[in-house]
């Protein structure tokens, strides 16, 4: 789905939502009355000191202007901006910065939602949807941690073997069914039916407190360990007090 | 990867109380030994896996003269090793020994 | 005898303190940071809790999978502790090593009273296990922000062979506070991965000294990036730790609001320099060129001198 459609189809009523320069921003009214803020990025763009500023500015505003508006995060970015101006500025402090804005909206209140829709990696995947509450998918996002071509260079496997391999484990192919295996996506909603009765679904489910995505992965077979380890690493240190 | 397992006797049991220690990281040309105080005095096991296939009979001899050197009676060695030259492996393992005996290395 | 044996373990703690960090072992480094014979790990290499996907790769594991959790006192405190082993695979998160840290990072949240400190060595997310290692870390920096928001500090310490990159340099940048030594290099885009996708003219990896001073301890003092420049030894590192966990900022709307403001200045000072020196320049260092040379105590004493005043907005 093509940005304009995803936004009909989640504020039929109208929004005014914008995009500039790959980055989305603008409010959309919610059926209840209420409004949702949008932010994210667009058509692939890379995300830079310049991007992640713009994005953390605009979830700090909701965050100041009170209340408990929710935030979506809509996502088709490239990885993060891979330059030596973005390194030299510490663009590691401002993807950080970016994830600490949403964490906190989402600690002080604010749902926050990540809807995948196009491709996402490395840096720019953690910064943005994977720090949202809730991590939504349309079918046909492509998120890719690494791509197999890189994947085959670092490994020095070739691509074919490595498609292989896929077949039998989802912890390190590239793609929407992975990643929803391992735990990072809730749901994928359905593009053939309203967006907003299906946002309008999952924002009435009370906010999950805890981060349930390792438990997500476990029961997905995606990854069967992590959840074990983390549990007992937490009992562990709760006991050595 | 390939798996090689060695029991060899030893004259005496390693000296000291402790019950495990590990020396080493696994990297290109390195190892990692974790000994525990686990058989009787008299045995000794070497439970090794390895990135580099085919050396089996480097290894042999590599823990036939570690053991009849140090006598590490008593002791369990689990290695798992990035495919490290012979005089590393004996370093580590000697590394290990001593580690367990509770000198210093 | 026992006067004798007292100093002899005196040269030895001395002889530890001094070691080089760089080039220690996480274990090494964790042992010899922590009060001597404190420390106390959570799911040791004798479980052999390995990862379960090295295998498919044909890949030699490591019992600890190259993440080091425990708890031990450090100058008589207790504190909560984790350590990268940088030779490993890279230092890179895989599953295993990525949810001991998240573990480690909810419990110390819940406890609320114990500080944590990363011992940071990586180079980002292990491709053989990619989709789990990106995700460890978004779980980390989730636990990591609930841990600070419960008024705990977490210190990360940034001096090892592999730097501090990828998902990493984002859990750094979230960190309450940083510790960087010269060798130390805190980003994202590593310089092969800049040069594999960019091309050389963007970023030469071989240039050693353009690696240093776009990615490297001094550079990122001097722009706020790291609080503290630590010498390459672990006494200096064990300063910085006690210090920062005393003075570590805590978080909040305001916190954030600066650091917005201070990242925000950040781009508009320095956005159009092209190189660190131009940085250093603007900074009012008189002889940019020199910096890389100075040793740690001329560079400390600049450092001070150019800093911005000293802010809590991390």
């Amino acid at each position: 789905m093509t940005l304009d459609n995803i936004l009909a189809s989640l504020f039929p009523r109208g929004h005014d939502v914008i995009l500039e320069r790959g980055l989305i921003s603008g409010r959309g009214p919610l059926p209840d009355g209420g409004s949702m803020a949008v932010i994210g990025v667009d058509g692939r763009a890379p995300v830079g000191v310049e991007e992640a500023t713009l994005l953390s500015s605009h979830v700090l505003d909701v965050i100041k202007s009170g209340g408990n508006e929710p935030i979506l995060v809509l996502i088709d970015s490239d990885s993060q901006r891979m330059s030596k101006r973005d390194e030299l500025l510490g663009l590691n402090e401002f993807l950080a910065h970016l994830a600490k804005c949403l964490i906190l909206a989402d600690k002080l209140g604010h749902r926050t939602i990540g809807l995948l829709y196009g491709h996402t990696a490395a840096g720019a995947f953690i910064a943005t949807a994977l720090a949202t509450q809730t991590l939504l998918a349309l079918p046909g996002a492509e998120p890719a941690v690494m791509d197999l071509p890189s994947m085959s260079r670092v490994t020095k496997l070739s691509i074919e073997v490595l498609q292989e391999k896929a077949k039998s484990t989802p912890v390190f192919a590239p793609g929407l069914d992975n990643l929803a295996q391992t735990g990072a996506v809730a749901i994928t909603l359905n593009p053939d039916s309203s967006l907003a009765d299906q946002l309008k679904s999952v924002l009435s489910q009370p906010a999950e407190r805890e981060d349930s995505r390792d438990k997500l992965g476990k029961e997905r077979k995606g990854r069967p360990k992590a959840a074990d380890i983390a549990e007992r690493v937490y009992e562990l240190a709760r006991a050595s007090v | 990867m390939e798996t090689l397992n060695y029991r060899n006797k030893a004259s005496q049991r390693a000296k000291g109380s402790k019950l495990q220690v590990i020396v080493g990281v696994v990297a290109s040309g390195n190892l990692e030994v974790l000994a525990e105080r686990v058989l009787p005095d008299s045995e000794c096991e070497v439970d090794i896996r390895t990135a580099a296939e085919g050396f089996g009979e480097v290894w042999q001899a590599v823990v036939a003269d570690f053991v009849e050197h140090r006598s590490p009676g008593g002791l369990k060695f689990s290695i798992n090793d990035g495919g490290a030259r012979p005089d590393t492996v004996a370093l580590r393992l000697a590394q290990a020994v001593s580690a367990i005996e509770g000198e210093r290395t | 005898m026992i006067a004798a044996a007292l100093d002899n373990s005196k040269d030895q703690n001395d002889a530890a303190s001094t070691s080089s960090w760089y080039e220690a072992s996480a274990r090494q480094r964790v042992e010899n940071l922590l009060d001597a014979n404190s420390f106390n790990e959570f799911i040791g290499p004798e479980l052999r809790e390995t990862s379960p996907h090295l295998p498919l790769f044909d890949l030699p594991e490591q019992f600890d999978d190259g993440m080091i959790v425990g708890y031990g006192r450090l100058g008589g405190k207790p504190v909560l502790i984790a350590a990268q082993e940088g030779r490993f695979m890279g230092g890179a998160f895989g599953e295993i090593h990525g949810a001991k840290l998240t573990g480690l990072l909810r419990a110390a949240r819940d406890i609320a009273s114990l500080p944590v400190l990363i011992l940071f060595d990586t180079g980002g997310v292990r491709l053989q296990e990619a989709n789990a290692g990106e995700l460890a870390i978004a779980e980390i920096i989730r636990a990591l922000i609930e841990t600070r928001l419960a008024g705990v500090p977490v210190v990360g310490l940034v001096g090892g062979r592999s730097g501090c990159y990828g998902g990493g340099g984002l859990i750094a940048g979230c960190c309450s506070a940083l510790a960087v030594s010269e060798q130390g290099r805190i980003g994202v885009s590593g310089p092969e991965v800049i040069e594999t996708n960019r091309g050389v003219e963007e970023f030469d990896s071989k240039d050693r000294a353009l690696v240093w001073r776009t990615m490297g301890g001094k550079h990122r003092r001097l722009i706020g990036g790291a609080e503290v420049f630590a010498d390459d030894t672990v006494a200096s590192f064990r300063d910085a730790a006690s210090y920062l966990i005393e003075h570590a900022p805590s978080m909040n709307l305001s916190t954030l609001e600066s650091e917005q403001f201070r990242l925000a200045q950040r781009i508009e000072r320095f956005g159009t320099c092209a190189d660190a020196l131009d940085i250093w320049r603007s900074l009012g260092a008189a002889e940019p060129q020199s910096i890389p040379a100075l040793s740690y105590r001329e560079f400390v004493a600049l450092a001070n001198d150019l800093q911005e005043p000293r802010h809590d907005a991390r």
